[in-house]
């Protein structure tokens, strides 16, 4: 089995991500340089917290142009929560521009239903759209880990492989070419989520 | 859909599982590590270990236990007792806990909440609240006073205004635990639970009195509590966790049901 480096911009919980990588099988590192992201087989990019600090981070350690060239050269990346959402052209969080790997932006939950809390937090089920390599095996019912307030808005309905739903549905997992993310925490979501990383630790980078 | 939560949680002193009935007479019932391991696989939701060790020196063995409970189970990890500082906090999740549950000292001192938010995220930070019934007065109109040191002193702070006051300093979660209820396995204090779940908008988990299974429905749906914590019904084997689960599921709450 292949490695995978974990990029580390001071975002989040990264060693539950390390950890799940490892109970899979999955050999991973985390680093902070970006030589390392570029020259890596594969690459996992998680994130917790705000899209203003992140992007600054990215940028401090030259870590944005490293994902970009790591993305040019074909290697199969995944983005989980915060990742996913500064893949996208701009974020409602902190009004900041991002990466623009996807065409789209990042919106923050505006729910009518006062009973319903946000962050959304907890278990919710993920829907299927489109097949994909990674998301290989979900069946009808599986539920993931989520935590978060802002949720991605694709500018195209060909990146989107999967939905939830918080009184509206909304994209939960993205992804174009060797590019793929998700919304949810496959980390921290029991079985379902292990065998989603042990499938991107067998993709190709094609779908 | 968002489902209901089930969330167990293990009493750690010196680095064993307990569980306290009213905050006294805690006794060894078993290993963390195996318990969070039996019930993960059994389909938990969550878990939270509450570190009671009473000597400062020991503390360390409760990270111990969190990074071994983090190598094996694949859920939301939640780590509460004893958080004095953001570096506590840090540590913790170093160990591999995603939250961080703060309780007396935040009531003794409120900006540890916002201090622990900035640091970890809003979404990481859970307010626990121990809370006793009072008679409603001007100081504490709610009729819920808030209590520290184990439910042992009131501090003549109205609960109500408190849950306020940690949403707004930036907790991400509250845990609204009945210290009346707390270990009488009669039900949750649901008047209590509605009260707070309806004044806040982040999710509220009913904490204490929950021995059987129509507590954990009341609580999640009379309740409007978004998640439910259980101890000793788990703890002592009278109730698996997935059998929980069906229970709810067939009572029409929507809980994830595969795993």
């Amino acid at each position: 089995m292949s490695r995978a480096v974990i990029v580390d911009y001071d975002a989040g919980n990264l060693r539950s991500v390390h950890r799940a990588c490892h109970e899979v099988g999955l050999d991973a590192e985390i680093v902070a340089d970006p030589a390392q992201v570029v020259s890596a087989e594969r690459v996992i990019f998680p994130g917790v917290g705000a899209a203003g600090s992140a992007m600054k981070s990215l940028k401090a350690r030259g870590m944005d142009q490293a994902l970009h060239e790591a993305l040019d050269k074909g290697t199969p990346t995944l983005g989980i929560c915060l990742g996913l959402q500064i893949s996208l052209d701009y974020s409602e969080e902190n009004d900041t521009t991002t990466l623009g790997l996807i065409g789209g932006n990042v919106r923050r939950f505006a729910l009518d239903d006062p009973a319903l809390k946000v962050p959304h937090m907890g278990w919710n089920e993920v829907v299927l759209k489109k097949p994909h390599p990674v998301l290989e095996g979900l069946e009808p019912g599986d539920e993931f880990y989520f935590v978060h307030a802002y949720y991605p808005e694709p500018a195209e309905a060909d990146c989107v492989y999967a939905e939830s739903e918080y009184e509206h549905p909304f994209a939960c997992a993205i992804g174009r070419g060797n590019y793929f993310a998700t919304q949810f925490h496959p980390e921290k979501s029991g079985r379902v989520g292990l065998r989603l990383i042990s499938r991107f630790a067998q993709w190709d980078g094609t779908c | 859909m968002l489902s209901k939560r089930l969330i167990a949680c293990l009493d750690v002193r010196d680095g064993k599982l307990a569980k306290s009935i009213k905050f006294v007479d805690t006794k060894d019932i078993g290993d963390p590590v195996e318990k969070a391991r039996e019930y993960y696989v059994d389909g938990l939701d969550e878990l939270v270990f509450y570190d009671i060790t009473a000597s400062s020196d020991k503390r360390n063995i409760m990270l111990d236990v969190v990074e071994h409970v983090a190598e094996q189970v694949f859920i939301p990890l939640s780590v509460g007792g004893g958080v004095r500082n953001v570096s506590d906090a840090t540590d913790l999740r170093l160990a591999g806990a995603e939250k961080i549950n703060v309780n007396s000292a935040a009531v003794k001192r409120p900006e540890l909440i916002s201090e622990c938010a900035e640091a970890i995220g809003n979404q990481n930070v859970v307010l626990s609240m121990d809370i006793r019934k009072v008679e409603a007065t001007k100081e504490l109109p709610s009729g819920y006073e808030m209590v520290i040191n184990g439910g042992r002193t009131p501090m003549g702070i109205d609960a109500l205004w408190w849950a306020l006051e940690g949403e707004r300093l930036g907790a991400g979660e509250l845990v609204v635990n009945s210290i009346d209820a707390d270990g009488t396995r009669n039900g949750y204090e649901n008047n209590l639970t509605r009260m707070i779940s309806e004044a806040v908008r982040i999710p509220v988990i009913a904490s204490g009195g929950a021995g059987k299974p129509e507590h954990l429905y009341d609580a999640l749906t009379e309740g409007k509590a978004d998640a439910a914590l259980v101890a000793s019904m788990v703890h002592y084997g009278d109730y698996r966790v997935s059998e929980l689960k069906s229970y709810l599921h067939d009572r029409g709450v929507k809980m994830r049901m595969s795993w």
